[in-house]
C-alpha cells in the first residue's frame, strides 16, 4: 500500500498541475494588470462597498445582491447599510437596483449600464481592475472618455475626481494605438491610493459575483480536515481487514 | 434488541427468500481477484459520483426554473438565497466534470488490461452505452443554466445534425422545437436531463454490474482466476485467488472514496470554477442570441470529439463527414473487443507495439482535446511566432485525428497478423504491494 500511495500522490499532483498550468488566460485583448483583489480582507470589501455605493450605483445595479446580505457578510449593521449605502430608499431586504431610468440611460449613453452582479465572474477581477485604471481623456469620443481595456466604452469616468485625468500617448505614427497613459492632472488620491481604492472596488465586485465564496472558505478547511481524518481511518480499517490477504 | 433484528430479518427472508442469496452473490460471495491496483478504484468512484449527481440534482430541481426567462435567475437564486444552494450546485457541477475524469480513467483501465476481451465483451458494450448516455446527459445538463456559452454550445452542437443531407434542417428544428435554442429546447432538455436519461443510465449501470458479476472481474494480470486453482478460506469451490468483495473491496474502496472526496472537496470549496474549466466565465452572462462569445467551445470532456468535427474538411459539398467522424470516433470504441485479437489481455504481458501504440493513442486523444479547447490556437502563435494559425492547427489536429483512428487499424493488423510478441502470462495473479 505504501507503494500505492507513492504512486497516487505524484499522479494526482501531476494531473492537477497540468490542468492548472494549462489554464487558458482570459480571451485576447490588451495586457491586463494584476488586480490583487480578493474576498478575504473584510476591511477592503467594506471600503469597496462604500466606493460602489458612492460612485457606481447611480447607474449600475446589483440585481442579485440584497442590502441585507451585504450587511450580514461584511459585518455591517442594518443602520450602517441603510444610512451609508442605501441611497435609493430601497428596503433592507431589497436587491440593489439603480434608480436610473432606462430611457434616460439609452439617451445619455446609447445603452443600458450593465448590471454588475456577475461582472467579475464573467470578465475576471484583473479585467475589472484594469478597466478602472485605464480611462483617458478623449475629446473625440461621445462621452469625452475612452478606455484602453474596452475601447469606445460608453461609460464616462466617474472616478476621475479620485484618480485625476489621464491622457494617452499614442504609438509613433499612429492616431489610435495607445502606447501608454500619463496622469496629467492629479486627483484627490495619489496613484498608490487610487490603485488600492480600485482594488477594494474590484474585491467588492468579486464578492458580489459570488457571496458564497465567504462560506466556501469558511467551511472548506473543516471539510478537508474531516476528510483527511476519514481517509486515515478508512486506510487503517483497510489495513486491518487485508492483513490476511497475501 | 438483536433478537428483534433477527426476527425482522427472518420475516423478510420468509417473504422474499431470494434477497439474501442476491446480496451474497453480489457482495459477500462475489469473489474478486485479490490483486486489484489503483486503476480499480474508478468503477466504485463512478457509482459514488452517480449517486452524488442524482441526490444533488434532486435538490437543484426543487429550486431551478426550466424556462428561458427564469433559468438563469433561478441559478443565481440557488447560489445566493437557497440554504446551502451554492454547495449543492458546486457538488453537481464539479461532480459532472469529475464523472468524466473517473469514467475516462475507468475506460482506460479496461483498455489497458484487456477487460473488454472474451468473456467480458458484453460488460464493455454496456459500459460504452453508459458512456454514450452520459455524454447526452452532460450535454443537456450543461444547457440548463442558460448562460451564454450554454446557449451557443447548444446551438453549435445541435446544428451538427443540420449537416445530414436532406433531413438535416428539419431534424435540427425538431430537436430544438424552435429555430434557435429557446424555451421549448430548455424544457425538453430539462425533462430528458432530470428523468429520462437518468433512468436509462441507472438501468444500464445495473446491467453493466450484473453482466460483470456473471463473468467475474478481470485484473491487472489479465489472468482468469476462475480457471486457476479452486478453494479459498471461505469456499472450497471458489477461486483461490479470489476474495469476497465485501468486506475486502468495500473497505478498500472506502479508502479510494476518501481520497476522491478530498480532491473533490478541495475543488468544490476552493476552486469551483476550476479556472474556467468546470464553470466557464461566459456562462456568467445570460444566454443572448445577439452576443456571440469570443470563442465557442464545449466543456473540456467533449473537446477531443469536438476537435474531430472541426478538423475534417467538408467535401462533395457537404460538411457531414466531420460529424460522421465524430460519431465514428465513439462508435469505434464499441468495437474494441473485436478489433483487438490479441490473446493476452494485460498490458503487462503484451508486445512493445501495443504499449507504444496505446501511449500514442492517449497522447493523440489529449492532443485533440487541446485543439478542441482552443489551447493550440493560443500556444501555436506563442511558440512559433507569426505563422498561419489555421494551417498549423489543421495540420496538427488532422494528424491527431489520423493517429486516433489509425490506432484501431494498427491494433487490428498487429493482432490479426500475429505481429505481436507477447510475454508469458503467469498462471496465477501476482501481488505487488
Amino acid at each position: 500500500m505504501t507503494k500505492l500511495m507513492k504512486r497516487i500522490i505524484p499522479s494526482i499532483a501531476l494531473v492537477l498541475g497540468l490542468l492548472v498550468g494549462s489554464l487558458p488566460a482570459h480571451a485576447e485583448g490588451p495586457e491586463l494588470l494584476s488586480s490583487g483583489a480578493g474576498v478575504r480582507d473584510q476591511a477592503s470589501l467594506q471600503r469597496g462597498a462604500r466606493l460602489f455605493f458612492d460612485y457606481c450605483v447611480g447607474c449600475h445595479s446589483l440585481k442579485y445582491m440584497r442590502y441585507s446580505r451585504i450587511a450580514e457578510d461584511l459585518d455591517l449593521s442594518e443602520q450602517d447599510v441603510m444610512q451609508n449605502l442605501d441611497f435609493t430608499g430601497a428596503r433592507f431586504d431589497d436587491p440593489v437596483i439603480s434608480h436610473m431610468p432606462a430611457e434616460s440611460a439609452k439617451t445619455w449613453f446609447g445603452k443600458d449600464p450593465p448590471d454588475l452582479s456577475l461582472e467579475v465572474s464573467a470578465r475576471g477581477d484583473d479585467w475589472v481592475y484594469s478597466y478602472l485604471n485605464s480611462f483617458y481623456l478623449d475629446p473625440g469620443s461621445q462621452v469625452g472618455w475612452n478606455n484602453t481595456v474596452l475601447p469606445n466604452a460608453a461609460m464616462p469616468f466617474p472616478l476621475s475626481e479620485l484618480q485625476g485625468l489621464q491622457t494617452a500617448v499614442m504609438k509613433p505614427g499612429s492616431t489610435t494605438e495607445v502606447e501608454k497613459l500619463v496622469l496629467t492632472h492629479p486627483g484627490t488620491m495619489t496613484p498608490a491610493q487610487y490603485q488600492q481604492a480600485t482594488r477594494d472596488l474590484t474585491s467588492f465586485l468579486e464578492y458580489v459575483s459570488e457571496p458564497a465564496a465567504l462560506q466556501r472558505h469558511h467551511y472548506g478547511i473543516w471539510v478537508l480536515l474531516f476528510l483527511v481524518l476519514f481517509c486515515l481511518l478508512a486506510y487503517m480499517l483497510k489495513k486491518e481487514y487485508w492483513k490476511d490477504v497475501h | 434488541m438483536a433478537n428483534v433484528f433477527t426476527r425482522m430479518g427472518d420475516w423478510v427472508n420468509e417473504r422474499a427468500p431470494n434477497m439474501m442469496p442476491a446480496y451474497r452473490k453480489h457482495m459477500t460471495e462475489y469473489y474478486a481477484p485479490k490483486n486489484f491496483n489503483l486503476w480499480y478504484y474508478f468503477g466504485s468512484l463512478a457509482i459514488v459520483v452517480l449517486i452524488n449527481q442524482i441526490v444533488t440534482g434532486i435538490f437543484l430541481t426543487m429550486n431551478y426554473n426550466p424556462s428561458a426567462a427564469g433559468a438563469f435567475d433561478s441559478v443565481q437564486y440557488i447560489m445566493r438565497d437557497v440554504e446551502w444552494g451554492w454547495l449543492i450546485r458546486y457538488m453537481h457541477s464539479t461532480g459532472a466534470s469529475l464523472f468524466f475524469v473517473v469514467v475516462f480513467l475507468h475506460m482506460f483501465r479496461g483498455i489497458m488490461y484487456g477487460s473488454y476481451k472474451k468473456p467480458r465483451e458484453l460488460v464493455w458494450l454496456l459500459g460504452m452505452l453508459i458512456f454514450l448516455v452520459l455524454m447526452a446527459e452532460a450535454f443537456m445538463g450543461y444547457v440548463l443554466p442558460w448562460g451564454n456559452m450554454s446557449f451557443w454550445g447548444a446551438k453549435v452542437i445541435i446544428s451538427l445534425f443540420g449537416t445530414i443531407p436532406v433531413i438535416g434542417k428539419t431534424l435540427v428544428e425538431w430537436i430544438m422545437g424552435d429555430f434557435l435554442p429557446a424555451d421549448a429546447t430548455l424544457n425538453r432538455f430539462f425533462a430528458l436531463h432530470v428523468i429520462a436519461l437518468p433512468l436509462v443510465l441507472l438501468l444500464l449501470v445495473v446491467l453493466h454490474i450484473a453482466a460483470l458479476h456473471e463473468v467475474g472481474s478481470n485484473n491487472p494480470d489479465g489472468v482468469e482466476i476462475k480457471k486457476g486453482p479452486k478453494g479459498n478460506r471461505w469456499d472450497a469451490t471458489k477461486p483461490t485467488d479470489g476474495i469476497p468483495f465485501h468486506p475486502y473491496y468495500t473497505v478498500k474502496d472506502l479508502v479510494g472514496v476518501g481520497f476522491f472526496l478530498l480532491i473533490a472537496a478541495f475543488i468544490i470549496f476552493f476552486a469551483p470554477t476550476f479556472g474556467g474549466w468546470f464553470l466557464e466565465p461566459d456562462n456568467s452572462i445570460m444566454a443572448n442570441n445577439l452576443v456571440t462569445p469570443a470563442e465557442i467551445k464545449p466543456v473540456w470532456y467533449f473537446t477531443p470529439f469536438y476537435a474531430i468535427v472541426r478538423m475534417i474538411p467538408s467535401f462533395l459539398g457537404s460538411a457531414v463527414w466531420g460529424v460522421l467522424a465524430m460519431f465514428g470516433s465513439i462508435a469505434v470504441l464499441f468495437l474494441f473487443p473485436w478489433l483487438d485479437r490479441g490473446k493476452v489481455k494485460s498490458i503487462r504481458y503484451r508486445g512493445l507495439g501495443y504499449k507504444v501504440g496505446l501511449a500514442i493513442f492517449v497522447l493523440a486523444f489529449i492532443g485533440l482535446g487541446a485543439v478542441g479547447a482552443g489551447i493550440t490556437a493560443k500556444v501555436i502563435p506563442e511558440w512559433f511566432g507569426n505563422v498561419d494559425l489555421t494551417t498549423w492547427e489543421n495540420a496538427f489536429g488532422r494528424l491527431m485525428t489520423i493517429i486516433y483512428f489509425g490506432f484501431f487499424v494498427f491494433l487490428w493488423a498487429y493482432t490479426h497478423f500475429g505481429w505481436e510478441k507477447t510475454k508469458p502470462v503467469p498462471d496465477r495473479v501476482t501481488m505487488h504491494d
